[in-house]
């Protein structure tokens, strides 16, 4: 426990040490903000026209704006995920400090959950931006807290897998440049198999459709905890970690 | 076999015995290329021993094996009792490892990174504290500790290297190549360092520099081709290099040309010379090779006879077959081997018996990978 939490520190301490955080910070509030600013707007105009218009049955918070937000963040992080994974172990196989780790007293776990765990840390500091917008919401509105929070958790889930699944591919070369756009390809591909249901529905199009990172979201963002969906993302991130674990070890083996 | 040591001032004798690393049959093999093969040899406690040998000899495989960093394909290693594979971390936790670039994140501070690796290391507290200075102070990074690692200059990078090696107080200390790509100023400190440390470490270095063993080690792995070709304490053989009973001698005549024939032939009467050879005539001075009988001190009377012939004694100085030839004579059948072999005698008996498991084996035919 203690030599996954030095590791995860020195991680975050890296992060935040050069421009990466910062960076990703600014340019995810920026996105956030802009999606907020609108899914605002389209709610209060919307509801002065029902007003004047008379239809006058109420409309909430939590449905008209909290949930389409949080399935933006949801797809917006795809695009975050490949910039905090790549360097995790690309770098350390570039400059050869994965030599002084592999050699310390540390087991390669501890190693791989310490980084991963600092990769949702970093994800989490971006949420932290869109917790910061909700709470206006909360200020000068009555929104349900409840799904707020399930959907946050399924949006750390979901990181947590793509996170694990960029930390493998990371560990698979030297260049953060490859690592970065070949978890940007799974990302991408994970989201986009989602979409198959939509005109098919053969046995095919459906695995393809389970498979999709996003579409597990769904329930999550409706404030609906489904273990199914849950299982998936826990397996999901089981799995990453464990290729990253093989991959380690394979690593010590051909190098 | 535990050789002697003529000069040793720091190590204790008592713990000669102990054996702090034994490797036995080491190989390991790469896809297409065998890097290390069949590696035997055995580190006591408190030694330093280099591990010589040139470029993509294996000596950095060798190295990563017995830090845990590489499994090894068969053989076995084992570090202050503990099996490399089947007790890794034990292992790790007893070792301190300088790869060839020092690990250093470029974006931490020099106390940071130290500290960092403490923690690594399993050190806490206090004594994490105690030990970040002390290593600061030891390998001379007390100046920089707040700088980031990615502006300090090779010479501190390497230091602070050195630093995190130490920071646990291993007792294996590994050292890869330790002042490559040094300046000389900053070879000569980080050489001294590391003659500092051997009184409590362990270590092993790696070099492909024959002067750097000489200085800094007191016995020598010479690898090859993957392969131990010889193992020796550097006294036996710098003392095998001395044993040359040959002599060069320059002579210049005063006047007109210096007649080759006849320098012999006034040479040869020297006592004790058995035979003189031309090596080189030039206008200004001819060089002569005196070769003697053991144990004669023939410089004296040589320098006398050249004299009284009416010459002009140029150089006098024994010739010694230089640590490079003996390394180019284990390492490769090529020209330089012949040169000195033959005059070895009896001084290079140590050496030879060392490396007679090899001898008489025809040469590896592997391509030697750079």
């Amino acid at each position: 426990m203690r030599n996954i939490w030095i590791v995860c520190r020195k991680e975050l301490r890296s992060y935040f040490a050069s421009p990466v955080a910062y960076l990703l910070l600014t340019m995810f509030a920026l996105i956030f903000g802009f999606f907020f600013w609108n899914a605002l707007g389209y709610f209060v105009v919307t509801g002065a026209e029902m007003q004047m218009s008379g239809q006058n049955f109420p409309m909430s918070i939590n449905q008209e704006i909290i949930r389409p937000l949080l399935s933006n963040v949801s797809v917006v992080g795809l695009f975050f995920i490949p910039l905090i994974t790549m360097r995790l172990f690309a770098e350390e196989k570039r400059t050869g400090t994965i030599e002084l780790l592999a050699t310390s007293p540390v087991r390669d776990i501890e190693i791989i959950l310490g980084k991963w765990l600092a990769a949702v840390g970093l994800y989490a500091c971006l949420l932290f931006f869109t917790a910061i917008n909700f709470a206006f919401l909360f200020r000068f509105g009555n929104p349900d807290w409840k799904p707020l929070a399930i959907g946050y958790l399924g949006l750390l889930l979901q990181a947590g897998a793509m996170l694990a699944l960029g930390t493998f591919i990371s560990t698979l070369t030297r260049n953060q440049i490859i690592a970065g756009a070949a978890t940007f390809g799974a990302c991408l591909l994970l989201w986009v198999f989602g979409w198959t249901t939509g005109y098919d529905s053969s046995t095919w199009a459906t695995v393809l459709s389970y498979l999709s990172i996003v579409t597990h979201f769904d329930s999550f963002g409706k404030g609906v905890m489904e273990s199914k969906d849950a299982i998936y993302y826990l397996t999901f991130i089981f799995l990453g970690l464990f290729f990253t674990a093989r991959s380690l070890e394979s690593m010590r083996w051909r190098s | 076999m535990v050789p002697v040591f003529a000069h040793d001032p720091c190590t204790r004798k008592s713990n000669r015995h102990l054996k702090m690393i034994t490797v036995k049959e080491l190989t390991r093999k790469y896809a297409h290329t065998t890097a290390v093969n069949q590696v035997s040899f055995s580190v006591a406690k408190g030694q330093i021993v280099g591990f010589l040998g040139p470029n993509g000899a294996g000596k950095t495989t060798t190295m990563r094996m017995l830090t845990c960093f590489l499994p090894p394909t068969s053989g076995t290693a084992t570090v202050a009792g503990f099996d490399v594979l089947d007790q890794s971390l034990e292992v790790r936790k007893r070792i301190g490892y300088l790869p060839e670039t020092p690990p250093i994140y470029p974006e931490m501070e020099t106390g940071e990174y130290l500290r960092f690796v403490g923690r690594l290391k399993g050190l806490r507290g206090a004594e994490l504290e105690k030990r970040v200075d002390y290593v600061a102070g030891r390998c001379a990074v007390g100046d920089v500790i707040k700088k980031l690692l990615g502006k300090l200059s090779k010479g501190y990078r390497q230091r602070v290297g050195l630093a995190q090696a130490i920071i646990h107080n291993p007792d294996v200390l590994i050292l890869d190549e330790p002042t490559a790509g040094l300046d000389p100023k900053q070879i000569n400190e980080t050489r001294d360092l590391i003659k500092d440390l051997a009184g409590e470490h362990t270590i092993i270095l790696s070099t492909h520099i024959l002067p750097e063993v000489e200085q800094t080690c007191e016995q020598v792995i010479i690898i090859n081709k993957g392969r131990v070709v010889a193992t020796d304490s550097v006294a036996n053989l710098q003392s095998r290099a001395r044993n040359a009973e040959t002599t060069m001698i320059e002579i210049a005549p005063r006047q007109g040309t210096l007649d080759a024939g006849e320098v012999q032939q006034k040479l040869e009467r020297v006592t004790g010379i058995v035979h003189i050879t031309v090596k080189e005539q030039r206008g200004g001075g001819s060089l002569f090779e005196a070769e003697s009988r053991k144990g004669e001190l023939v410089r004296g009377d040589l320098a006398r006879a050249v004299i009284e012939a009416g010459w002009d004694l140029n150089e006098l100085r024994p010739a010694s077959m230089s640590l490079e030839e003996i390394f180019l004579q284990l390492t490769g059948a090529d020209a330089a081997a012949q040169n000195g072999e033959a005059k070895g005698g009896d001084g290079s008996g140590a050496a030879s018996a060392a490396a007679a498991p090899t001898e008489g084996e025809p040469q590896s035919v592997e391509e030697p990978h750079a």
